[in-house]
């Protein structure tokens, strides 16, 4: 049943030109900054070989284009998101679902699904292009698949919270405007710690840059990917309690 | 006859304002039941409890023996249900659209494609299928809206004026499809029209300002309301005190100076005793039709009724 409605949420996606719009113009962008990382590589090669344990290819290529991709995509998921349910209700399709034998949680899920089917592809997409790269160099898999792993980890949580913004949203420019401030104030609120006396510990965690950036850097550890895990399951939970509510009051 | 909804005490309220108020009743299954009321009367309001769209603030509703509440999916999956907007999602196909509200409501894979040919014939959506539903006119959207209640051939059937914006002809149309659907499932269907009550259904329920204020078969209701009324035209002035006497005649009206309107009871009907007493007077009789009450003069006196008490 989730399957059903993920499927038939990926596949409107494509009956739009928003899908396609979005995927062309975040590659067009992706490879302009993919190949001006290829072409500092190249002309700081000659200094770098002289150096003793310089950073090699994955290092100077792989973590600003992934990095470089959080950002855009920060901008592009709540534009992705916040049309999920907003949009159902606004053209009264919503109840369709409510009166299907189907549950909330089937909703919910069967949406965020079908929404990161496309996310899916725009990180495959991404990860081409280094990718392309293993016909004339040598990669350092391991720290490419940990990029991907943040890369995804993150958009996933991207996803869930544009999916609560999408529920308690009265209007899709809402839900897309809410989900971006949240997303913009989870990413710079560690800021104040570069300020030495002033950092404090509780911004340090919730700051979703800090956990991309470690996971980012190789280091797959424990706390990075629970912060991501709890991150998505509370926002999960939240749409599918707000798209309860949803019968009980108006 | 089985219970298909058995619906008790519902109470809805939105803030302070009680839009249903203890409203409570039964569909058995091979009845229509037609659901009346003006805007604002608690239809709409009613149909979505029914549909597990909106929670009652107080009541229950069982559905083919499942608790709406309980057993939500079992429940739901015995029920059709057309909004008084249809669900359409627009860019989809008629077909795709179909296939996707059939594995939304279970429908077995192996009769898939079975239930949906089924039910495009019924209702006429054959020619359109491969069309995308948002370059349908309102009329056929309105069909897919019916088609999409009624393809996992669900024992409930609930559909919110149905009728609205089609033409005379897919009205009469979706009229017989009411009555064809009637004979093997539940329907309630909701209106303000209330010729189409009289048209579709075999009992009717008329909601005013929340509250329950007629529960009845069609036929009861004619019987309850005990009263027809005669036109009569004469070429001279008719002796209106004479024709009181007569027995069985309630009151009479003066049109215009040659015509009259009388209103009698139906049970001992005075038809005759009218006609032979115009005749022995010399009279000189014209026009003597019968009126048919309609149930928009029912549904007037009732609420208005209502609202003096």
């Amino acid at each position: 049943m989730i399957l059903t409605i993920a499927s038939r949420e990926f596949r409107t996606l494509f009956l739009s030109p928003m899908a396609w719009t979005i995927l062309a113009i975040l590659q067009f962008i992706l490879a302009f900054l993919f190949l001006t990382q290829v072409e500092a590589f190249t002309s700081l090669q000659p200094k770098l070989a002289s150096i003793e344990g310089a950073p090699g290819l994955t290092d100077i290529i792989v973590p600003p284009l992934f990095g470089n991709a959080a950002i855009i995509l920060l901008l592009v998921t709540p534009l992705l998101t916040m049309r999920l349910i907003c949009e159902e209700r606004r053209n009264k399709t919503l109840s369709l679902l409510l009166s299907a034998p189907v549950s909330t949680i089937d909703i919910i899920l069967g949406k965020y699904v079908g929404i990161l089917g496309l996310m899916l592809l725009i990180i495959a997409l991404i990860t081409l292009m280094p990718l392309s790269l293993l016909g004339g160099g040598e990669l350092d898999l391991g720290k490419l698949f940990a990029n991907i792993l943040a890369l995804l980890l993150l958009v996933t949580a991207f996803t869930a919270i544009g999916l609560f913004m999408s529920c308690i949203a009265g209007h899709p420019t809402v839900a897309a405007m809410s989900t971006f401030g949240v997303l913009l104030l989870l990413w710079i609120v560690d800021w104040t710690s570069g300020l030495t006396d002033q950092r404090s510990e509780l911004f340090e965690y919730l700051s979703i840059l800090r956990h991309f950036q470690n996971i980012q850097s190789g280091l797959i550890s424990s706390v990075d990917v629970s912060y991501f895990l709890l991150f998505i399951t509370t926002f999960i939970a939240l749409s599918i309690r707000s798209l309860d509510n949803e019968r009980l009051q108006k | 006859m089985t219970t298909l909804i058995e619906a008790q005490h519902l109470t809805r309220y939105y803030g302070k304002h009680c839009a249903v108020n203890d409203v409570s009743f039964t569909l058995a299954k091979g009845e229509v039941l037609g659901f009346l009321g003006a805007n604002g009367a608690g239809k709409t309001t009613t149909m979505q409890m029914l549909c597990g769209n909106l929670a009652p603030s107080a009541g229950q509703i069982t559905i083919n023996g499942f608790d709406l509440l309980d057993q939500p999916k079992a429940a739901k999956r015995n029920l059709g249900y057309l909004p008084d907007t249809p669900p359409l999602y627009k860019e989809l196909s008629v077909q795709e659209f179909l296939l996707y509200c059939a594995r939304l409501h279970g429908v077995a894979k192996s009769s898939v494609t079975d239930a949906i040919n089924r039910t495009k014939e019924r209702c006429g959506l054959t020619e359109v299928a491969e069309r995308l539903i948002v370059n349908l006119s309102k009329g056929f959207q309105q069909r897919v809206g019916i088609a999409q209640a009624i393809l996992h051939n669900p024992e409930v059937i609930v559909l919110d004026e149905p009728t609205v914006g089609l033409d005379p002809i897919q009205i009469r149309e979706i009229r017989t499809l009411i009555r064809e659907l009637g004979q093997d499932h539940g329907v309630i269907l909701s209106t303000h029209i209330l010729t189409e009550v009289q048209e579709s259904c075999s009992h009717v329920q008329i909601i005013h300002q929340g509250q329950l204020i007629l529960n009845e078969t069609i036929a009861g209701l004619n019987r309850q309301m005990d009263t027809g009324t005669l036109q009569i035209t004469t070429r001279l002035v008719p002796d209106i005190n004479s024709l009181l006497t007569l027995p069985g005649i309630s009151s009479i009206e003066t049109m215009s100076q040659n015509r009259i309107k009388i209103h009698h009871s139906v049970t001992a009907n005075p038809v005759e005793q009218i006609a032979e007493h115009i005749i022995t007077a010399g009279w000189g009789l014209q026009e003597l039709t019968p009126i048919k009450r309609s149930m928009e003069d029912i549904f007037i006196s009732l609420t208005k009724d209502h609202r003096e008490l």
